[in-house]
């Protein structure tokens, strides 16, 4: 018999290399000193954040500037619930989640009145929008911002170490987690559509894709884990402002740096763009604005010359795939042909 | 009487949002291209002038004469260059070349720079005013900013109806194919359109550089303005871009009477609020 099967040789090679991967980061407290474990856990966030940037913009077509919006809200919410009404921080990362999707259906309702490009910058006044809020809340801190106040952080865990440990754990978790709900998403019957609007939106209307309504429902997922994301991020810095939350620099311009230098509409492109990021910053990070400007440069290279990115040659070059994603047809042996 | 001052000063500065707006919307008409840079190729045009007026000490206006014709140059090489690249059905490169071009016009200024704000300084002009009625002043220098946006828009509108280039324009705006069948290079009829967009940025830079302080940084936020601006007016439509930039300066005018913090959000909740009731703009000519 016939079937339709995700798995390729390639693939299965991946997962055993990822599983290696992810053991030996969830190790990590127990081999790295706090420098890098500090590094592994930002490089998580910006992994979940792009992969979430990469299903939102390289599959469903929405090409968004403004997810710092939900960064920034993510972070400030588990402020708020932390500060205001005692809220145990892991909790509110957790509690982050549906709240920024439930916020992102109204804001939906406005800004996809606004098409393509201009979608792109109504996102970003979302953000500005956001920001010039956060900056009137005085109970937090107002513009300047706040620090999550010592008893919170106390109560976290007994001592520095204990709660560095964790929130890596929480880090590594939600990143998996967020990257594997990405992956089953793609994989299911509401992926194929994804991939069939990421390839060609009016066809995929015409073969009876209803393309308004899967782009609302990415939306308001990929809102759910910036979210979490940004709240995990701010409980790693333990301190908030607007200006840090809502930055369009960190939480787009950088995240769309990896997206595309990893390969924008593919999976496995965040996570490679993340570590090419990572190692370029460690090298350039001297350079201070000089490096931004190298990043902008590179990111237009490959927009224009390499427009699927490193993964995206691999690929090509190699017919690789490290995640069992793509459908492909595997004809069976004939019956009878051997009784 | 202080409400109307109030307001008369968000409509002179409404000229200069327009201004944003027209650049903004003239290659969005022709051209389907949204550019992410815009704000910062404002704040580049501010330098520019300021260089100019450093060394060869004129006088901002004056500077305009050099600074004009070098960003309408930048825009035409940008679009022949690079931005033409990007063109196509895809939305994603335009995108992302241009806001990569922000990053890099960013940190390129910080760097040669700092990130120390700057003014232009237009001399005695600056400081003088007159009566309007009783108890209403207004300004020099906004008065012929404003005057400068309406003759811009003015113009803007009559290059697009009335010359051979502003068919070109609306022929590639309408139908690309069909306007290269009839002989024309849209490569060249793009590369004119940015280099006159960059042109009324120039000028826009500059009456910015006179009016507020300047750092590299704030050119996204031009950028946003002019967007809602175009929004607010309605796709396509020159005068209604002028109509969105007053709009939308009286209402941050209004906000910041209000409460100085509230200046900003003031603008933008009012353009969210004409997204909500009429996402076409006052006044739209064009489905984007």
């Amino acid at each position: 018999m016939s079937r339709v099967e995700h798995a390729t040789r390639s693939s299965r090679v991946g997962i055993v290399v990822i599983a290696v991967a992810v053991a030996g980061l969830a190790l990590a407290p127990f081999w790295g000193d706090r420098q890098t474990l500090r590094l592994l856990a930002e490089m998580f966030t910006f992994v979940a954040l792009a992969s979430l940037w990469n299903l939102l913009a390289g599959y469903a077509g929405l090409v968004s500037v403004g997810q710092q919006a939900f960064v920034g809200f993510g972070g400030y919410l588990l402020f708020a619930l932390a500060i205001l009404w005692d809220v145990h921080p892991i909790a509110a990362v957790f509690i982050a989640g549906p709240i920024g999707a439930l916020l992102a259906v109204p804001v939906a309702a406005l800004i996809f009145r606004l098409r393509g490009a201009y979608f792109a910058i109504g996102t970003w006044v979302v953000a500005e929008v956001f920001r010039l809020l956060a900056s009137q809340i005085s109970v937090l801190g107002g513009g300047s911002g706040i620090s999550l106040p010592a008893s919170v952080v106390i109560a976290m865990a007994p001592t520095r170490q204990m709660r560095e440990f964790e929130t890596y754990w929480l880090a590594l978790a939600l990143t998996i987690a967020i990257f594997s709900a990405i992956i089953a998403l793609l994989r299911s019957r509401h992926g194929l559509a994804l991939t069939a609007i990421r390839d060609n939106e009016l066809t995929a209307q015409s073969n009876g894709i209803d393309v308004a309504r899967i782009k609302l429902i990415v939306y308001v997922l990929t809102a759910f884990g910036t979210s979490m994301i940004g709240a995990l991020i701010f409980l790693q810095k333990l301190r908030i402002s607007p200006d840090t939350a809502f930055s369009v620099n960190d939480w787009t311009a950088f995240v769309i740096f990896i997206t595309v230098i990893g390969g924008i509409g593919r999976v496995e492109g965040p996570v490679i763009g993340t570590i090419v990021f990572f190692v370029l910053r460690q090298m350039l990070a001297d350079l201070g604005s000089l490096y931004l400007l190298m990043m902008g440069a590179v990111a237009i290279i490959v927009m224009l010359w390499a427009p699927k990115g490193l993964w995206g040659l691999m690929a090509e070059r190699f017919g690789w795939q490290a995640l069992p994603l793509q459908r492909h047809l595997v004809l069976g042996k004939e019956t009878g042909g051997k009784s | 009487m202080q409400w109307f001052n109030v307001i008369l000063q968000g409509v002179l500065i409404g000229g200069l949002y327009a201004m944003f707006a027209a650049g903004l919307s003239l290659i969005f008409g022709v051209m389907r291209l949204v550019n992410i840079a815009h704000g910062d190729l404002i704040v580049l045009a501010a330098y520019i002038s300021l260089m100019v007026v450093q060394s060869l000490d004129v006088d901002p206006l004056t500077s305009l004469v050099f600074v004009v014709p070098a960003m309408a140059a930048i825009g035409y090489l940008l679009q022949r260059g690079l931005l033409n690249r990007t063109l196509g059905d895809d939305l994603l490169p335009p995108l992302l070349v241009t806001f990569g071009l922000s990053i890099i016009i960013q940190n390129g200024l910080l760097e040669l720079f700092t990130a120390d704000s700057r003014r232009l300084q237009a001399g005695p002009i600056e400081v003088e005013t007159f009566q309007l009625a009783p108890g209403v002043w207004i300004g020099a220098l906004p008065l012929i900013q404003f005057a400068v946006a309406v003759a811009v828009i003015a113009g803007l509108q009559g290059l697009f109806y009335r010359t051979a280039l502003g068919r070109a324009f609306r022929a590639t705006s309408d139908d690309q194919p069909v306007a290269q069948l009839m002989g024309l290079d849209t490569r060249h009829v793009f590369a004119m359109a940015m280099a006159l967009s960059l042109a009324v940025i120039a000028i826009a830079g500059v009456f910015l550089a006179v009016r507020t302080n300047f750092d590299p940084a704030i050119g996204p936020a031009r950028l946003i303005f002019g967007f809602e601006a175009v929004i607010i007016g309605g796709l396509g439509s020159m005068w209604g871009t002028l109509a969105g930039g007053i709009i939308l300066g009286v209402a941050q005018a209004v906000g910041a009477q209000v409460d100085p913090g509230w200046q900003l959000l003031a603008g933008h909740l009012v353009f969210l609020a004409i997204l909500a009731v009429r996402p076409q703009g006052l006044f739209p000519k064009v489905s984007g």
